[in-house]
């Protein structure tokens, strides 16, 4: 199965299963399906609550928002990630404080959905990662899809959640197979004490005793999973791969023994550098281990740059295999 | 319309309960303003004065079902709904027995069906979607926006009523037109009509000059009744005044037109028109807001786990 068809059972499952579910957004309904089709047949099954909308991404969240005021849950997809910055005052100002500012707890149960990342020649506002800015709300959970973690459970957590989610979906997963780490690896998952907190690991053998730690969100996989191959190949070096499925709030906690063992820690995320999730994992590790650690957290990044549309010029933006190849080399260097 | 002003064809009547509910908002906001000046609230706030008789005009065409959205200058749009200004003194004070423990202050407000929030136009399509869940949940039932004449700058106010006119939402726009954002006047921004941009989305405008009760409800019940039997989205207009401040001293108006504003206060129009019973109910809510603002004022702080 594919990433993109996993996500579009879970959207199946969340209409048949919760009669107050709606899925909201642009061209999402039959026969299109959504620009990525990942909403494909959900209109024809479920003509109530699949609403293809106008173009106003301010709108429809805001609409999403009443929605889950009144106790519905409202999935809103942002056709491209980049345009959620046009609903960014509805999921900050409105749907994530509405969760704590009226002094009593009041639960929205939201997720946007925001395909998400570069690699497919769609150009600076088509091919952004904006995660980072989503980062630090009170009230507001950030998840990203990963191919190591079921949709359902992960759409169902935060929807269980009771704020307002923004769910990162990396576009060029939803062609790539499930649980797929190629030959040489293995992989679970590490329970996070519910919230959807579970953090999915590749691993060689032992995941305690790599030589490095990899943290990335699902984006990163396939990336940071080749890189791993080349690493223990060719410089037969062993990493262990640590994959969130929530982004934020973030724990952790529950990776220390992995990453106790290991003699460098790297966070790996596409968007560009400064105030990124990446440096909020880092600050935690940092505090909760600064007398073990033999160096800082390493941080890739993109570059500090818009995303070129033409792919050579893209490629040199965005991290790539070897950047994470080359940083771990790095960070492992005496 | 270029002009606004609330302008009477007749004496204005109001049954006691209108009337006392008229003035307990305007001794409320004044008790406010009072409370400012002498250091005792923190923050910010934005008082209702002259416009109190559109939410208490409203009110008795809405019903408990019905959702309210108040916005920033709201005091007048809860204290028509509920009559609780221990509760929404204590809020804007931070005392005990606040309606939102303190949190929300005077902009953010939740209670039962009334909801109110800081940024403006953000209401909009939050009510849209509270419409469209009413319109399939509790038919007959409504969302009711109020909003202001510097609010339609803001581009979520369009994506609203696109939606809302192309699903046929119950979607009821109150707009209190006063004339003024904070300190720039309507005609310095907004071109064209709250008319003509309702109407381009195929919603029905319907402007109100009058600031009498009965005058009003009349107009609208029909209109509204529309809203909640058709799911066909009303935008009404009050042509109305804001006689203080935007928040507090920070009037830069000429006094002429402030002198304007004052002729056509309610509060003096309902006066002249029966002097002995307004001043008679005149000085039981100043009263009572004395006695509120005394209660209140020596409670303890409001509590609050985040």
């Amino acid at each position: 199965m594919r990433v993109g068809e996993n996500l579009n059972a879970a959207l199946h499952g969340l209409l048949e299963s919760d009669p107050s579910a709606y899925v909201i957004g642009e061209d999402i309904l039959d026969p299109y399906g959504g620009a990525f089709k990942i909403t494909k047949g959900l209109s024809s099954r479920f003509p109530d609550r699949v609403l293809g909308t106008p173009i106003s991404e301010s709108g429809i969240t805001g609409l999403a928002a009443g929605l889950a005021l009144c106790g519905d849950a409202a999935v809103v997809e942002i056709m491209f990630g980049d345009f959620v910055a046009l609903a960014f005052d509805q999921i900050v100002n409105f749907a994530a404080k509405s969760v704590t500012m009226y002094g009593s707890r009041v639960p929205i149960r939201m997720v946007v959905r925001c395909p998400t990342g570069g690699g497919r020649g769609y150009g600076p506002t088509h091919s952004q990662s904006l995660q980072k800015h989503f980062v630090g709300v009170p009230g507001l959970s950030v998840y990203e899809m990963s191919p190591l973690h079921d949709n359902r459970a992960v759409l169902d957590a935060m929807l269980a959640s009771g704020g307002p989610c923004v769910f990162f979906e990396d576009k060029i997963l939803y062609t790539r197979r499930v649980n797929d780490v190629g030959d040489l690896f293995r992989h679970d998952v590490v329970p996070g004490g519910g919230g959807g907190a579970d953090v999915a690991r590749v691993f060689l053998d032992d995941p305690e005793a790599a030589d490095c730690v990899i943290i990335a969100p699902g984006g990163m996989v396939d990336r940071a999973v080749r890189a791993m191959r080349d690493l223990l190949l060719e410089q037969e070096v062993t990493c262990c791969l640590l994959v969130p499925s929530r982004l934020y709030p973030f724990d952790a906690e529950p990776l220390l023994p992995a990453l106790r063992g290991a003699r460098a820690v790297l966070v790996a995320e596409e968007g560009t550098a400064g105030g990124t999730w990446g440096s909020e994992v880092a600050h935690q590790i940092h505090r909760l281990m600064w007398k073990d650690l033999r160096r800082p957290v390493a941080l890739v990044s993109s570059a500090d740059s818009v995303i070129p549309t033409a792919a050579h010029l893209e490629r040199a933006v965005l991290v790539q295999d070897s950047t994470i190849h080359d940083a771990v080399l790095e960070a492992l260097r005496d | 319309m270029t002009e606004t002003g609330a302008t009477l064809l007749h004496a204005p009547r109001a049954d006691d309960d209108d009337l006392a509910r008229l003035l307990l908002i305007r001794h409320f906001e004044l008790a406010l303003l009072d409370l400012f000046g002498r250091g005792e609230l923190n923050g910010t706030t934005h008082t209702c004065l002259g416009q109190e008789y559109v939410p208490v005009a409203l009110r008795r065409l809405l019903t408990e079902a019905d959702f309210v959205f108040g916005n920033h200058r709201g005091h007048g749009h809860y204290l028509a709904r509920f009559d609780d200004p221990a509760g929404l003194l204590a809020e804007i004070m931070g005392r005990e027995g606040a309606v939102c423990a303190g949190v929300g202050g005077s902009q953010h407000i939740l209670r039962d069906r009334y909801v109110s929030t800081g940024v403006q136009g953000e209401s909009l399509p939050v009510a849209a979607g509270v419409a469209l869940h009413l319109k399939r949940t509790e038919p007959g039932t409504l969302a009711c926006v109020f909003i202001g004449d510097g609010t339609w700058g803001e581009g979520a106010v369009y994506e609203a009523l696109n939606l809302a006119s192309l699903w046929r939402l119950p979607l009821l726009v109150i707009v209190e037109n006063n004339g003024i954002a904070q300190s720039t006047p309507t005609t310095r921004q907004m071109a064209g009509t709250v008319r003509a941009r309702a109407e381009a989305f195929g919603v029905r405008h319907h402007g109100i000059e009058s600031s009498d009760l009965s005058t009003i409800r009349d107009e609208l019940a029909p209109l509204v009744s529309e809203v909640r039997i058709e799911g066909r989205p009303l935008v009404a207009e009050f042509a109305t005044h804001r006689l203080g401040p935007h928040s507090k001293g920070d009037d830069t108006r000429d006094p002429e037109a402030v002198r304007h504003a004052q002729a056509e206060d309610w509060y003096r129009l309902y006066g002249e028109a029966d002097p002995e019973r307004f001043a008679r109910a005149d000085e039981a809510q100043r009263a009572r807001v004395e006695a509120i603002v005394r209660e209140v004022s020596a409670r303890p702080p409001s509590r609050w786990d985040p």
